[in-house]
């Protein structure tokens, strides 16, 4: 297989997101077993300095361009289609974000190859790619050989730890030029959530609801047993879209990443796009009803009781226990 | 304001799945197949969008088991008119779809012009790409994906994109161009069944034959599987005080209360 | 026409009508008469023009029951005396005028015929006095009534008399019940005026009149005359006026709650009339509109329905009292069909019509028969049909059309529940069978009702049973889906149930389809035609009650020990009539049956019907139904089971135990649970 192993590194306004480090654990694996160089691509401008924080790859390839400072897919995409003709690398791992997955597909469409989509784990083997996709929302997973020119590979949070793809090396930093037309697309700002009392992703212990909590006036039973635990309340997507907590409460794809100490999960099923927001948690017990909820799957430890009679019971055993200490 | 919706049949995976005798596909004897929610989505967007502006809906969708439900319901929902492309297998890689979707929009007289292509952004079987991309590639018009919020205003189209974190991103999109959708503004309306029954009997599914189009090549499945589970839950078993003296002592033991 | 004076005695009792009066207040008061009448039929055809705006609706006409009713619900009001108070102040008061009104009718014939065209009058002599007698003596009971009526309504002030859109005027019940003791005691003064100043030897026969007369009786003769003539005056504008203005009025009841109770519904109570759903109050049918004119503003229905009691915004006595309203002053720009404003949004809130349980306890207390839950309904269609439903039945009504069941679970996997029983149940579409038993979904996929649902199993199959199941070609019977008002898919489920039906093998001509579920019961029971090949529809109470009355079902044991009481379902009994079935199995099994002061026709629904389980509270809740009906039972002495026969009872009261803190003080047990019991092998 001919050519080298490319992560397309995410940044957004000036901070590397967890997942550009787990594909460049994830790179450097591949590209061991290619025996090709690691390279991480990073798009942007004014960002230089970034770039040097990418030490795990073997080189880094920087393009500056006004236009890639904001985030506007067919920029991107078009700046990255410059750099493969001229490099030709035999992959690209893209990370399959909210904010880098239309680079990937656009950047595949533009090439006129596949994207290879749901990657949770890849290899070079044979002079081809071998990867493990996962399909039908986490009920089955392909095996997957990738003999396309360049592979573009959507790959999801989670395939490695990020720690394994952190690294105090300087990275060697190549300045590449693209030259980028006007783009159709027009960024016009980012929209942050209200700011919140809570930053979610700085706390130890996370109460978290889902569909099960069933009405808004329950929550107060989670944020109870929150208060007397000293932690915080959060909840997945179908809660916040209902309006009963607010957006940067949000746990999952398009909300935090969260790795708390210990996360509550109850009344939550469990999809993959939560689960992609707070699987990191170091200990996860899970509560709902139905035993087949995939959540008791990355649970540490689960029960099927009525989580409307299991919070209050929680509460006041903690209580007890805080109290006899 | 005119808008072609694309939309497509994914399995159904309240039942059960099983992988079919050659290892890598699904067994479709017991197979059923669902409106992919995202398009789904991209038809109530698409609705909303008329009842605001005006103008028609045109559905535009392969042919499938049960596909004409979908259509009925779309139709009574709203959707003005609905072609359905027949003659392909009922499974196909999205990129295949991607390639049949393309010839038909621009050799089927009447398609277009249109002011927006929506579609939902992705779908469960999405394995070789994803739908809109690349057809916005062959048409020449810009794209948007993970689309929350759609505005539309002469040529141009405002649209909210979601990132991470509950951060979201404001575009403008000059018009004609195709959007990906993650979610509409409220979720899908209802129709009652009597409303689906009257659909059936007025109005009629509009048909075109596939063109042959070749596979894209570079993605081969050679096995498929059900996950293994790398692990499971520790279950506590018992009524939820006992559930909760269990959970009490975990915690304890654990240094967290 | 002569003016007889009061010094005009006769020599025997004589009913000297006009006496007193100049001939020319006498011409007033026929041409008054006549003027009354016309107004008062112009009001009663406006009335009619109203129901005639109606859609039309096809009545059975069995004159037999119609004529029954009439005498059993309008004339001895069979309904209004369940409540002892409020029964004897409305037949005091409704006695009390009709027996008035029979008295001047009856002086009408001996005046204006028998002595006008034959010289001749009949209200003399003993027959007069007696005549006289029995009218003060109504007379004094329509006044008893109506201070009692003031007394109820004033001091007492029970809530289900509020009235805040009264479809008349707001006052109208002062008015009414001034108006008729206004007319009562100007009679009663002017007969004491009278009495006084002729001073007859038999005026004590008019012993009301009579008492009253010795407050004037020492009083001038010119001083009685003028009395007399004032309050006679009185006597008769007032009369005249109330019959004039009675349709303007809720006195009009006394013609719109007659036609309610002679159009009362003959068909099966479980029946629901189809319709397309009622945007405006025209699409009522022109029955439907009779009926809410009906309404005599008792509040009885709004008193039994537990989303009231519970707190929710639905009050069935203001629904129907707000379309009558509208019927009412309705506009010519409208077509006199309804009024400028919206039925839906200005006049009625959705709220309203989404927390009816569909319970049936307010038609059922209606002393004019009205229909309310057909008005909710018919209005929900409409809902319905602009898609204007909240995600939770949004939810529900999609996955019932997608996968014939409300809990969204695969229609492959409807019979999963039998895997854990020791013998396999037959198909019928493959097996011939006695018995089809319709599960229904939650009986089949509900983890919580499951146990339950096997234990019916296993007790059929040892009392050797010949049953079946129709496995995957079961689907949701509908019924439920209709009351949310989606009658589309209710078609549509009821039409791929006839067609699995259509597959079963029945043995010997004996068709018996036993259901689980009194809302699947109900529904099959009366609402599919079955296209010509009827079953038999039962309820699994009436198996368990022949099985065990003819031995087929031995009882090892008597549950001598267990002290319960029995909810019954809405389903089962104000819709079906059963009542004594789950009674008589209790019976043999020798459990000692208490009952909750809300038994049989009153029972308190435990608010899951109606879709409503499939709704979330959106409302402060003061107290649950199911936590209402809960407490009732835990307040019986030493009562410790709460028996159901139904499903969805079995999970709302489960739940409430919970929620109302009750779980050590008692136990929730299916009639399955009892039988289980006392039927288990030693």
């Amino acid at each position: 297989m001919a050519g080298n192993i490319w992560v397309l590194a995410e940044a957004s306004r000036g901070q590397f997101s967890e997942i550009t480090f787990e594909l460049l654990a994830l790179g450097r694996e591949v590209a061991g077993q290619a025996g090709a160089p690691l390279e991480a691509v990073l798009l942007g401008s004014n960002a230089r300095e970034l770039a040097q924080k990418l030490g795990a790859a073997d080189a880094v390839l920087y393009a500056d361009n006004a236009a890639l400072a904001d985030p506007v897919p067919e920029s991107a995409a078009a700046a990255l289609a410059q750099l493969i003709k001229e490099r030709q690398p035999a992959a690209v791992l893209v990370p399959l974000t909210n904010i880098s997955v239309d680079v990937g597909v656009v950047l595949a469409a533009q090439l006129g190859v596949p994207f290879l989509n749901y990657c949770k784990d890849l290899k070079a083997e044979g002079g081809n790619l071998a990867a493990t996709c996962v399909l039908y929302g986490g009920k089955m997973e392909a095996t997957v050989t990738v003999s396309a020119k360049p592979a573009i590979i959507g790959v999801l949070p989670g395939a490695r730890s990020a720690d394994a793809g952190r690294s105090d090396k300087v990275a060697a930093v190549t300045d590449v030029a693209v030259s980028l037309a006007e783009q159709k697309l027009r960024f016009k700002r980012y929209l942050d959530p209200a700011a919140g009392d809570v930053d979610i992703t700085k706390q130890n212990i996370l109460v978290s609801v889902g569909r099960g909590i069933q009405t808004k006036d329950n929550i107060e039973l989670a944020q109870e047993l929150a208060d007397v635990m000293g932690g915080a309340v959060s909840g997945s997507r179908p809660v916040i879209d209902q309006g009963w907590l607010p957006l940067t409460r949000q746990v999952g794809k398009s909300g935090m990443n969260v790795k708390p100490k210990l996360y509550l999960a109850l009344g939550i099923s469990g999809a993959p796009e939560h689960q992609e927001g707070m699987r990191g948690a170091q200990t996860i017990i899970a509560i709902n009803t139905d035993a087949k909820a995939p959540i008791f799957n990355i649970a540490h430890y689960g029960a099927t009781v009525d989580l409307l009679e299991l919070a209050p019971a929680l509460k006041e055993a903690v209580e007890k226990r805080k109290q006899g200490a | 304001m005119d808008i072609l919706v694309l939309m497509k049949v994914v399995p159904d995976v309240v039942e059960e799945l099983e992988v079919g005798p050659d290892g890598k596909s699904l067994d479709t004897s017991f197979l059923r197949t669902i409106l992919n929610e995202r398009d789904d989505h991209a038809l109530e967007q698409a609705l909303i969008l008329k009842d605001k502006h005006g103008g028609k809906v045109t559905l535009l969708t392969l042919d499938a088991p049960d596909i004409d439900d979908v259509l009925f319901t779309a139709l009574a929902k709203g959707a003005d008119r609905a072609v359905k492309i027949c003659g392909v297998e009922s499974v196909q890689s999205t990129q295949t779809v991607v390639r049949i979707f393309s010839e038909v929009i621009a050799k089927t007289p009447g398609l277009l012009p249109v002011d927006l292509l929506l579609t939902g952004v992705s779908a469960i079987d999405d394995l070789d790409g994803l739908m809109a991309a690349p057809i916005a590639q062959q048409l020449g018009w810009p794209y948007t994906g993970v689309v929350t919020q759609v505005t539309m205003a002469d040529k141009t189209a405002t649209v909210i994109k979601e990132f991470a974190g509950g951060v979201r991103g404001e575009y403008d999109v000059p018009m004609p161009a195709v959007l990906g959708i993650q979610a509409a503004e409220k979720p899908p309306r209802y129709v009652p069944v009597a409303k689906v029954r009257a659909a059936m009997k007025s109005v009629t599914i509009e048909t075109v034959d596939a063109p042959a189009v070749e596979a894209m090549a570079g993605v081969e499945v050679q096995q498929m599987a059900k996950p293994q589970v790398a692990g499971h839950a520790e279950m506590l078993e018992g009524l939820p005080e006992e559930v909760a003296g269990k959970i009490c002592e975990l915690l304890a033991k654990r240094g967290l209360i | 026409m002569k003016h007889i004076a009061f010094q005009d005695i006769p020599v025997e009792p004589l009913r000297q009508t006009f006496v007193n009066i100049p001939p020319w207040a006498q011409i007033v008061t026929y041409v008054g008469g006549a003027a009354a009448m016309g107004v008062f039929c112009y009001g009663l055809w406006r009335h009619v023009q109203r129901w005639r705006t109606g859609k039309a609706e096809k009545v059975d006409w069995n004159w037999a029951e119609r004529v029954k009713a009439l005498l059993l619900y309008a004339v001895a009001q069979m309904r209004v005396v369940s409540d002892a108070y409020a029964g004897a102040m409305h037949l005091a008061i409704f006695w009390g005028m009709a027996f008035l009104a029979m008295a001047t009718g009856i002086a009408t014939v001996d005046w204006d015929v028998t002595y006008l065209l034959m010289d001749f009058q009949f209200l003399k002599g003993n027959f007069y006095l007696i005549y006289e007698a029995v009218a003060d003596l109504f007379g004094l009971a329509l006044i008893a009534g109506l201070v009692l009526a003031f007394y109820r309504r004033y001091v007492m002030k029970p809530k289900k008399l509020e009235t805040p859109y009264p479809p008349t005027f707001g006052f109208d019940s002062a008015y009414l019940l001034l108006i008729l003791l206004g007319v009562a005691v100007t009679g009663f003064v002017a007969e004491a005026a009278r009495l006084a100043a002729q001073k007859l030897p038999w005026s004590a026969w008019s012993f009301g009149g009579h008492a009253l007369a010795q407050a004037v009786w020492g009083m001038s003769q010119e001083g009685l005359v003028t009395l007399h003539q004032v309050f006679w005056t009185l006597h008769a504008v007032l009369a005249l006026a109330f019959i004039a203005l009675i349709p303007w009025s809720k006195a009009f009841h006394i013609f719109s709650s007659s036609a309610s109770i002679f159009l009362h519904k003959l068909t099966p109570a479980g029946a629901l009339a189809a319709s397309e759903g009622v945007a405006g109050v025209t699409d009522l049918t022109w029955r439907q509109l009779v009926q809410v004119d009906g309404c005599t503003w008792c509040g009885r229905c709004q008193e039994a329905c537990p989303a009231n009691l519970s707190g929710q915004a639905l009050s069935p006595k203001n629904i129907v009292l707000k379309l009558n309203g509208e019927m009412l002053h309705a506009t010519k720009a409208n077509g006199n069909g309804a009024t400028a404003r919206k039925l839906h949004g200005d006049v009625i809130a959705a709220s309203e019509l989404w927390a009816c349980t569909t319970c049936m306890v307010c038609e059922q207390v209606c002393p004019v028969f009205i229909e309310q839950p057909r008005a909710i309904i018919d209005l929900r269609r409409h809902l319905v049909g602009q898609g204007e439903v909240d995600k939770g039945p949004q939810d529900a009504l999609t996955k019932l059309q997608r996968y014939g069941n409300s809990l969204g679970q695969s229609d492959r996997a409807r019979a999963k529940w039998t895997q854990g029983l020791s013998f396999k149940i037959k198909d019928a579409r493959k097996e011939p069978v006695d018995y089809v038993w319709f599960a229904g979904d939650y009986a089949s996929y509900d983890a919580r009702v499951q146990n339950t649902t096997k234990l019916t199993a296993n007790i059929f199959q040892k009392a050797g049973l010949d049953f079946g199941l129709l496995y995957e070609a079961e689907r949701n019977s509908g019924n439920d889906a209709r009351r949310l008002g989606e009658e589309g898919l209710f078609e549509m489920l009821r039409d791929k149930n006839m067609q699995a039906f259509e597959k079963v093998q029945w043995k010997n001509g004996n068709r018996i389809v036993v259901t689980t579920d009194p809302h699947t019961f109900n529904t099959l029971k009366n609402e599919y035609p079955w296209n010509g090949n009827r079953p038999s529809v039962v309820h699994y109470s009436e198996v368990l009650e022949q099985l065990l009355g003819s031995g087929k079902l031995a009882v090892a044991r008597k549950l001598s020990g267990q002290r319960v009481t029995f909810h019954d379902p809405c389903y089962l009994g104000r819709y079906n009539n059963i009542y004594e079935a789950p009674r008589n199995v209790l019976k043999a099994l020798g459990v000692e049956l208490v009952e909750m002061p809300r038994t049989r026709e009153r029972s308190h629904c435990c608010g899951a019907g109606g879709g409503r389980i499939w709704m979330e509270d959106t409302e402060k809740i003061a107290e649950r139904p199911a936590e209402s009906r809960v407490r009732e039972a835990a307040a019986l002495p030493g009562v410790t089971t709460l028996v159901v026969a139904c499903p969805k009872d079995l999970v709302m009261f489960q739940d409430a135990l919970k929620t109302a803190g009750l779980e050590g003080k008692l136990v929730i047990k299916d009639v399955i649970d009892l039988v289980e019991e006392a039927t288990r092998p030693s």
